[in-house]
């Protein structure tokens, strides 16, 4: 190594009195060389210059086999996340009868079905081919085809799509044909999806796929133009636990038109509708970000990057929309809306930050609530020691400003870039360029996400696709007061003595985005780090094994 | 309405499942597998299969269940997944040092033909085993049967692996539990306990997945069948294997492999289940039966006697597995109740479906049977032919909301509810606590739905 510059001795920083490199080092120890290698490129203490780089951070890169991880695969991403939360597609699972099974109802995704006038919802039914061995052999193709006719003649669905499974791309079944055949025989939108589990590196393939296949067969598809002045689209929030419930409200508050939600309480006609909206907002950057930008592209709608999780955050982004439409009557709403929510915050905080106030977290989930979830924990007044997505990619931890950096790898080169070109007949600039450098210059971002990294403490841990060994040894060195990850981490880390909380699925409660979330959150999490339970591990006698000389009854 | 596409009218449906009664193989192999101690349970396949099974096994039982992945991608699906399960076996034994490796197959490994014993023994080839570590293997595609299949698979592989003939039998009985919770094979090893009975049961999930919080964690739990123990199974004087589907390929493979002689009983739930499973144990062993069992039995006699007015004549729906529903139905058959719509998604066989009707021919009423049915169908028969009572997983949980009818659950998945792990169904005292739960469904909707003149304080 060379030696060691002034700028870097000044920027070593102990982690909770300890040296996050020398944890590096152990948890490194016990890996084969060639596992130790590529771990210690995903494993990065983290460093930001003034100008906000940060070091960089190898990741949406190949899962190491065996090494146990917290990471799930292409369908998941697709069928599981970006289209599952959509009441009114029928979802088939064109495969054998697990990948469909597993991912029924388990995401806690709400919808609220009387939204629509057809009032379909189908999200807590499970639709799936079942393959056999026959059509495992013989192909898929005709079973496939009986099972949408008979999805169209039990449910008479507007729209159904159709998710591949590993073996369907083995085996060569064209879901895309079937799905053309259908959608002309049966007079709906009928659309496949390439999003074979064994695809790129984890779920954010199946993001990929989700976007491009929901951006070619559904965007656009309608032009009707709803009334609002200020109409956007939310992108990237699923409606866990009724997080997005909790943003309609807020916008309702503010007067803000929500044209369609990517995907939570969502339905297809709003997404067909997306395109008429003046602005996208990004919650998830990465499960999402691709329709923004095709949507951009193709119809001249801009985005910004938003956070609806914290109170802070949640003001600052609806600041944001305001600003973005440049409408004193807005802006005015915003604020009495804000005045009005923030004593409740207030409130509530000087409630809890006495019993939460220093404690120490660590959160390793998805592709941005490991980042927003922060904020949540800031408002407490604790402090997140480490932190690391499941799947994010270098943009989401870095910023996109590395975004030309990235190399292409074969696993990302696999998965399609469409090639988007201005919409000859609806391609209409919300902002002129002149408009836009204005926004600019009064502090507006667009298409713009500063990543993870910048934001966090220098000296942190950041973990790339974390594994059970250095999750292990995370616990074990720094005791955190809480841990956030997933389901399958979670009762490994309680048996450990440390609560665990669940950032996919909030562990049955929430809704936690926006104002009221913040406050059941920070209620939670006071909860949790203070609850009795972990103080009665030990029964009496394990604490104190020693036979005192007295018999009790002699006291 | 929570269902409320689901129609009243039944559609022939020949392609589409809606709502399965079952999941795939490899989520039963790894099930199987952690009931083996020390033991790191693989999946061969994308990483998808065991992120998926750890999340619906760790919903289930909310504890620990470690399992790696071979992470398959792209490139190893079109030329195999050799190198990922040989950097996978070198990654596990390093970094978690299990006692043995179980591996299981997916669609994925099985549709492109991985030959699993060919790349351990280059594992072992490589110097990748260490020295009195073991790498076990199951063919489990997902394509074919159901969960159940692949818990029976990798039961049968214990046997393949590790079972020994040896010179002379000893007075073992070795007990092949079935799918069935950690709770029961807690139960079951009770009563064999109780019976003075030497035993081995395998796999034996119990102290692995309904463990203590301590403060420390883990990886590998207390309980668990050891390899001496397996390898021991073949030197017991016979097996008993409890359910068909579940038991019957790991019990005849150790016959056919130690002459190990086996009897094939219904899973002992209820009262006749648990007494033929206790009369043929006496037989075998050549043992008197103690009097705490026979106590056990006569209470629980005595609670069916006392409550009979609650049971007699009451229609139930059952969904959930093949042996499960089986045992369960002749239960609720001894109980003079009506088991009238009893699915289940996995491919029990013809014989299954003959030994259902047998068990259900005294039934006053229409019984409808559906081996290979599903939810949604399990739905539309209840719609036309309302029952008294529900058993079945948690999905069921929507049936029983949208047509008002009191719910036990039973079988897997159960993810909202504890329970399972700790108490059994098995055996007289779990079906004491079985009957518990039908009378407190039953009662507590009688309660719900009296009026004013005539709520009973008595019952």
């Amino acid at each position: 190594m060379a030696s060691t510059t002034h700028a870097e001795i000044a920027d070593k920083r102990l982690l909770d009195g300890k040296d996050p490199e020398r944890i590096k080092q152990e948890m490194l120890r016990d890996y084969p060389p060639k596992i130790a290698r590529k771990r210690a490129k995903q494993i990065i203490i983290n460093k930001v210059d003034k100008d906000k780089t940060v070091p960089e951070i190898s990741s949406n890169v190949r899962t190491i086999p065996g090494l146990i991880g917290q990471r799930g695969c292409c369908y998941a991403g697709c069928k599981g996340v970006v289209l599952g939360p959509t009441r009114d597609i029928i979802n088939i699972t064109h495969g054998p009868i697990g990948c469909g099974f597993y991912s029924w109802l388990t995401r806690r995704n709400q919808t609220d079905a009387s939204a629509s006038p057809d009032g379909h919802n189908f999200m807590p039914y499970c639709f799936s081919t079942d393959m056999h061995e026959k059509e495992i052999v013989f192909g898929g193709e005709k079973k496939l085809k009986q099972a949408i006719q008979e999805a169209y003649d039990n449910f008479h669905p507007k729209a159904i799509a159709v998710f591949s499974t590993c073996p369907v791309g083995l085996i060569g079944d064209d879901v895309h044909a079937v799905s053309r055949e259908m959608k002309e025989k049966l007079g709906i939108n009928v659309f496949g999806f390439s999003c074979e589990g064994y695809k790129g590196v984890s779920q954010s393939a199946g993001h990929h796929i989700a976007n491009n296949g929901i951006f070619t067969h559904v965007i656009g598809n309608d032009d009707t133009v709803r009334e609002g002045e200020f109409k956007l689209n939310l992108l990237g929030e699923y409606n866990i636990g009724g997080d997005a419930f909790e943003i309609e409200r807020i916008f309702e508050k503010c007067g803000i038109t929500l044209v369609s939600t990517f995907s939570g309480n969502s339905s297809i006609d709003d997404f067909a509708n997306a395109h008429t909206a003046d602005l996208n907002l990004i919650m998830c950057h990465r499960s999402i970000n691709y329709v923004a930008e095709m949507m951009e592209k193709k119809f001249g709608v801009p985005w910004i990057k938003v956070n609806f999780i914290g109170a802070q955050a949640t003001a600052k982004s609806l600041r944001k929309i305001a600003q973005y439409f440049e409408s004193p009557v807005l802006a005015e709403k915003v604020e009495a809306v804000i005045a009005e929510e923030m004593p409740d915050i207030e409130k509530e905080l000087q409630l809890i930050r006495p019993r939460t106030m220093g404690k120490r977290a660590m959160m390793f989930v998805g592709g941005s609530r490991a980042h927003h979830y922060q904020e949540l924990f800031t408002e407490m007044g604790m402090e997140t020691l480490s932190a690391g997505y499941e799947f994010g990619h270098r943009d989401d931890y870095e910023g996109r400003r590395v975004l030309p950096d990235i190399k292409v790898d074969a696993d990302s080169r696999n998965i399609e870039e469409l090639d988007i070109s201005p919409d000859p007949d609806r391609f209409r600039p919300r902002k002129s360029p002149e408009e836009l450098k204005q926004l600019v210059e009064k502090g507006l971002t667009f298409s713009d996400y500063e990543g993870m990294m910048a934001e966090m403490k220098i000296g942190s841990m950041i973990i790339d696709d974390l594994t059970q060994h250095e999750a292990d040894k995370l616990i074990e060195t720094f005791k955190p007061d809480i841990f956030c990850a997933g389901i399958k981490e979670k009762y490994a880390v309680q048996k450990h003595g440390i609560p665990m909380k669940q950032l996919h699925s909030y562990d049955y409660g929430g809704p936690y985005a926006g104002f009221k979330g913040a406050i059941n959150f920070y209620r939670d999490i006071e909860r949790m780090v203070n609850s009795k339970i972990w103080g009665f591990l030990k029964a009496p006698w394990e604490k104190n094994p020693e036979l005192s000389a007295n018999y009790v009854f002699d006291e | 309405m929570l269902l409320k596409h689901t129609t009243k009218e039944i559609m022939e449906r020949s392609a589409l499942t809606v709502n399965p009664a079952k999941t795939c193989q490899p989520i039963g192999a790894m099930y199987a597998a952690l009931g083996i101690h020390g033991c790191l349970p693989h999946s061969h396949g994308s990483q998808g299969c065991y992120a998926y099974h750890r999340s619906s096994l760790t919903r289930h039982y909310k504890e620990p269940v470690m399992a790696a992945t071979s992470a398959f991608t792209e490139g190893s699906s079109v030329f195999g997944g050799q190198a990922n399960l040989l950097q996978a076996i070198d990654n596990m034994f390093t970094v978690y040092k299990p006692d043995l490796i179980a591996v299981h197959t997916t669609c994925l490994s099985e549709t492109i033909g991985d030959d699993i014993p060919q790349i351990v023994n280059k594992a072992v080839a490589e110097g990748k085993v260490p020295a009195g570590k073991y790498v076990i293997h199951a063919n489990t595609p997902s394509y074919v049967g159901s969960h159940v299949t692949g818990f029976s698979n990798m039961t049968k592989a214990m046997v393949d692996y590790f079972a020994e003939t040896g010179a002379k039998k000893n007075k073992t009985i070795n007990i092949v539990p079935g799918y069935v919770e950690p709770s029961d094979m807690e139960e079951i090893r009770r009563i064999c306990d109780a019976m003075g009975i030497p035993i081995i049961m395998f796999p034996d999930t119990s102290r692995v997945l309904n463990g203590p919080l301590t403060g420390r964690f883990h990886m590998y739990p207390a309980g668990g069948v050891t390899i001496p123990e397996l390898r021991q199974t073949g030197q017991s004087m016979g097996t008993v294997a409890l359910g068909n589907l579940a038991s019957t390929a790991a019990a005849f493979a150790l016959d056919a492999k130690c002459k190990v002689p086996y009897k094939l009983l219904d899973l002992p739930i209820g009262l006749h289940g648990t007494d033929m499973f206790i009369d043929i144990l006496r037989n075998i062993a050549g043992v008197n039966v103690p009097d705490s069992l026979t106590f056990e039995r006569g209470q629980m006699v005595d609670i069916i006697s006392d409550m009979h007015q609650y049971f007699y004549g009451k229609k139930v729906g059952l969904v959930g597995d093949p042996d499960q529903l089986l045992a369960l139905t002749k239960f609720l058959v001894s109980l003079d109740m009506c088991p009238i719509h009893i699915v289940t998604g996995t491919p029990a066989g013809k014989k299954f479906t003959a030994e259902l009707r047998e068990a259900t021919k005294e039934v006053p009423c229409d019984v409808n049977i559906k081996v290979e049915g599903d939810m949604y169908l399990f739905h539309q028969l209840v719609k036309n032919d309302p029952v008294d009572l529900l058993i079945g997983n948690s999905y069921v949980k929507y049936i029983a909301k949208d047509e008002d009818i009191p719910f036990i659950r039973h079988g897997f998945p159960i993810f909202d509810r504890i329970g399972h792990s700790y108490l059994p169904t098995v055996g007289y005292r779990g079906g004491i606590l079985f009957l518990e739960k039908i009378l407190n469904a039953l009662m507590d909707r009688q309660d719900r739905d009296a009026t004013d003149i005539n709520m009973e304080l008595v019952m």
